[in-house]
């Protein structure tokens, strides 16, 4: 049996990037697959003439769902009701397992099958069951790598991101007989054949499975209906065999009407794989009839939901649909890989919406996110919801900075008062620039400060800073009244003030 | 017009000769323009860190300095759009209806360079003369905050004897990113290798941009690499003129 990992223990963003950093093999797998995936949506979108109407409309959809939630999600229980299934409201992740393992034991399972799913990662399902004697099998091809390969997901579309096709061939190789069919011992590293060692794999497993877990992208309210999107096809192999169906649903998820599906399911596949469309998009509502599952469950979760809606400013981080845009054009995100984040919401969304969720202000590796990006906006630009990323993550820096205002001040918030002060009057400015350049003429050479010590060895240690002038421009401008007197009025356009004088 | 210069406090600390081109160009251009001398900084250190309340006497110097003029230009696409974009949300958690009012008034007539030359000016051959081969890093801010597009490319097109070049991978980020560049060096760094090393593919002499703090991260790479590249701010360039013999 399968224990699975959890994220407990990441330490703090700087310090696991660092380690990710020195990785040659996940840079470059990194690299291959968000610039691979980055194109690919670049090229489907830019096939739509409307995209921009598309953004403004699904942000308008999730803003009105966000506005009238408690509305639309009542009008979601009673027609799933009505259709046929149960559903069960959780406030938080103890709950919501709490409810699914009391399911799946009633029927006295020592097994169930799993389609693809944030929600059930986020709140730990896998180590709730797995407590309760019962195995959680991953039926998603990437989430299957990483669970046989006792890992991590690194990116919530594509969560074996970090592994290339001949890691994944040893994963197969080594773990697969350990759980059920074994990979052919000939298995080589061509994607056709490992997608069909995992095919043989997984069909063992849909073929017996009385229980099958799964999320949801949408569940449309006023008919009850949920919506999956995937690409493998694994995903509706786990909705439609077995007996019972389970599925965990983020109460942000709920869309007024079908109609509203139209907008998302355009911008969904495009901004997530890159495709037109996804190959398998399912749809059910409660319980069919000798068609399907003849018990349907849906459990509803808040699990932090709620204090997200209350923050004005962050709210709209409940708007994402999940497409994984973000990280794959983030700059950061590409270089450290998604274990960094410490989350399985990892890239500029989880650096959000992780903080959010747990609350900042209590742990130090929570607080870190929310300053692991360079702020460079690429990720506002590909959101298909429109999810002012940098804004949300400037105001995060803010609770998080004031939520440790109590006691001591750090060495940085002794620094910020300081230049607060200093840069509240320009006389003090002009004070500073004064040591500055005696600084300068002290330290520099060639204009170049080399090394420095600690802090100031985070930037020395492998960049060069360029020496103070020792004439700041404010002293030029006094000394020759804006240049219209004395030396020094004419720069040549050569740069030499990065030179030696 | 009465115009102002925002100098910004890494110009005015660490790179005066960025500030004296840009008064050397906009004097060309027939532009009398000022320099408040109780202009200090735009504050976005303090704001993008998390320091918002830290901020608010920077903010409200800034205000208090500018107040007077009908367009602030400045050399940083970054400090720009601080002004136009981070100064409310400043003002807001002051609660001070006088500085809330007088961002309100102010951030709109905040210029970064490229916009006030193309757009207010309306000039893109600035009468410069540069016969290099030059490459241009569109910061993040200019690109994505400020929406300048192509101005720089159509002013640096127009300089005289100037030969442009593509830079690989352009649009994507430096690594600067403020405090980014302390709070997580080493992404920052990893980031800022690539963009050197895209400098250097490009065969490029010099490497332009129009906001001095991502050129002073990517220059502090360059050299440590001795990679014979320049670095230069887009005013020094458009200030440049061809030498009398």
């Amino acid at each position: 049996m399968i224990v699975t990992r959890t994220f407990l223990g990441t330490p703090p963003f700087p310090v696991a990037a660092k380690a990710a950093l020195a990785n040659s093999q996940l840079r470059s797998n990194m690299r291959n697959a968000t610039h691979t995936i980055r194109d690919k949506r670049a090229r489907v979108i830019g096939e739509l003439d409307d995209f921009e109407q598309l953004r403004d409309a699904a942000a308008d959809i999730k803003d009105d769902v966000l506005a009238n939630m408690g509305r639309y999600l009542v009008q979601a229980e009673e027609a799933l009701t009505r259709a046929g299934a149960t559903v069960h409201w959780a406030r938080d992740a103890a709950e919501a397992n709490r409810i699914v393992v009391g399911i799946a034991a009633s029927h006295k399972v020592d097994e169930v099958v799993k389609v693809k799913s944030m929600a059930t990662q986020e709140i730990e399902l896998n180590v709730a069951l797995e407590a309760a004697g019962i195995a959680a099998w991953e039926t998603d091809l990437a989430e299957l790598i990483v669970q046989l390969g006792d890992d991590l997901p690194s990116h919530i579309l594509v969560p074996a991101i970090h592994r290339n096709r001949s890691e994944v061939r040893e994963i197969f190789l080594r773990e697969m007989g350990k759980v059920g069919m074994a990979a052919e011992a000939d298995l080589t590293d061509d994607p056709a054949e490992l997608a069909g060692a995992a095919r043989r794999h997984l069909r063992e497993k849909f073929m017996r499975a009385k229980v099958a877990i799964s999320g949801a992208n949408f569940l449309v309210a006023d008919t009850g209906t949920l919506c999956v999107v995937e690409s493998e096809g694994n995903g509706r192999m786990c909705l439609t065999l077995p007996e019972v169906l389970i599925s965990v649903v983020g109460i942000e998820k709920v869309v007024p009407t079908w109609t509203d599906l139209e907008v998302f399911l355009q911008l969904l596949p495009r901004s997530a794989t890159g495709e037109r469309m996804n190959p398998y998009t399912s749809t059910w509502t409660g319980v069919t009839a000798g068609d399907g599952p003849q018990e349907v469950h849906v459990v509803l979760i808040d699990n932090g939901r709620t204090t997200v809606l209350a923050d004005q400013v962050g709210r709209q981080a409940l708007r994402c649909i999940r497409c994984s845009a973000c990280m794959n054009v983030c700059p950061v995100y590409e270089r450290t890989g998604g274990h960094a984040y410490g989350s399985v919401y990892p890239g500029p969304i989880g650096a959000i919406l992780t903080p959010m969720l747990r609350g900042v202000g209590v742990d130090e590796a929570t607080d870190a996110l929310p300053f692991a990006s360079s702020l460079c906006g690429a990720c506002y630009e590909v959101c298909p919801v429109q999810i002012n990323i940098p804004e949300v993550l400037v105001h995060l820096r803010a609770k998080v900075v004031d939520s440790h205002r109590t006691g001591v001040p750090g060495a940085l918030q002794a620094a910020m008062t300081g230049a607060s002060w200093t840069l509240g009057r320009s006389s003090r400015l002009a004070l500073l620039q004064t040591c500055a350049g005696l600084g300068g003429r002290v330290f520099g050479r060639r204009g170049l400060i080399g090394r420095l010590p600690p802090p100031l060895s985070r930037w020395t240690d492998a960049r060069d800073l360029p020496a103070p002038p020792r004439e700041s421009f404010r002293r030029w401008w006094t000394r020759t009244d804006g240049g219209r007197r004395g030396a020094g009025s004419q720069p040549d356009g050569m740069g030499n003030e990065r030179s030696e004088k | 017009m009465k115009v102002a210069l925002f100098v910004t406090c890494l110009n005015d600390t660490m790179f005066p000769a960025t500030g004296q081109a840009t008064v050397a160009l906009l004097r060309r251009l027939g532009v009398d323009v000022d320099f408040p001398k109780a202009q200090t900084c735009c504050g976005q250190m303090h704001v993008n860190s998390g320091y918002v309340p830290e901020a608010i006497p920077v903010v409200r110097a800034f205000v208090e300095a500018f107040a007077g003029y009908d367009a602030v230009v400045t050399p940083s696409g970054s400090c720009a759009a601080s002004a136009r974009h981070q100064h409310k949300i400043v003002a807001q958690r002051s609660g001070d209806p006088t500085l809330i009012s007088g961002v309100q008034g102010l951030s709109p007539r905040v210029y970064e360079l490229s916009e006030f030359l193309v757009d207010l000016l309306g000039v893109v051959d600035v009468g410069a003369y540069f016969p290099h081969r030059v490459t241009l890093h569109p910061s993040c801010h200019s690109t994505r905050l400020l929406g300048v597009g192509n101005r720089c490319e159509r002013l640096l097109g127009a300089v005289r004897g100037i030969t442009m070049v593509d830079l690989p991978e352009a649009e994507e980020c430096c690594g600067f990113g403020g405090t980014f560049s302390m709070k997580n060096p080493d992404v920052s760094v990893a980031m800022g290798a690539d963009k050197a090393r895209h400098v250097r593919e490009s065969g490029a002499e010099v490497l332009v941009a129009g906001d001095n703090s991502c050129l002073m991260h990517i220059k502090g790479l360059l050299t440590r690499q001795r990679a014979g590249v320049r670095v230069m701010h887009l005013a020094e360039i458009l200030a440049a003129q061809e030498v009398a013999a």
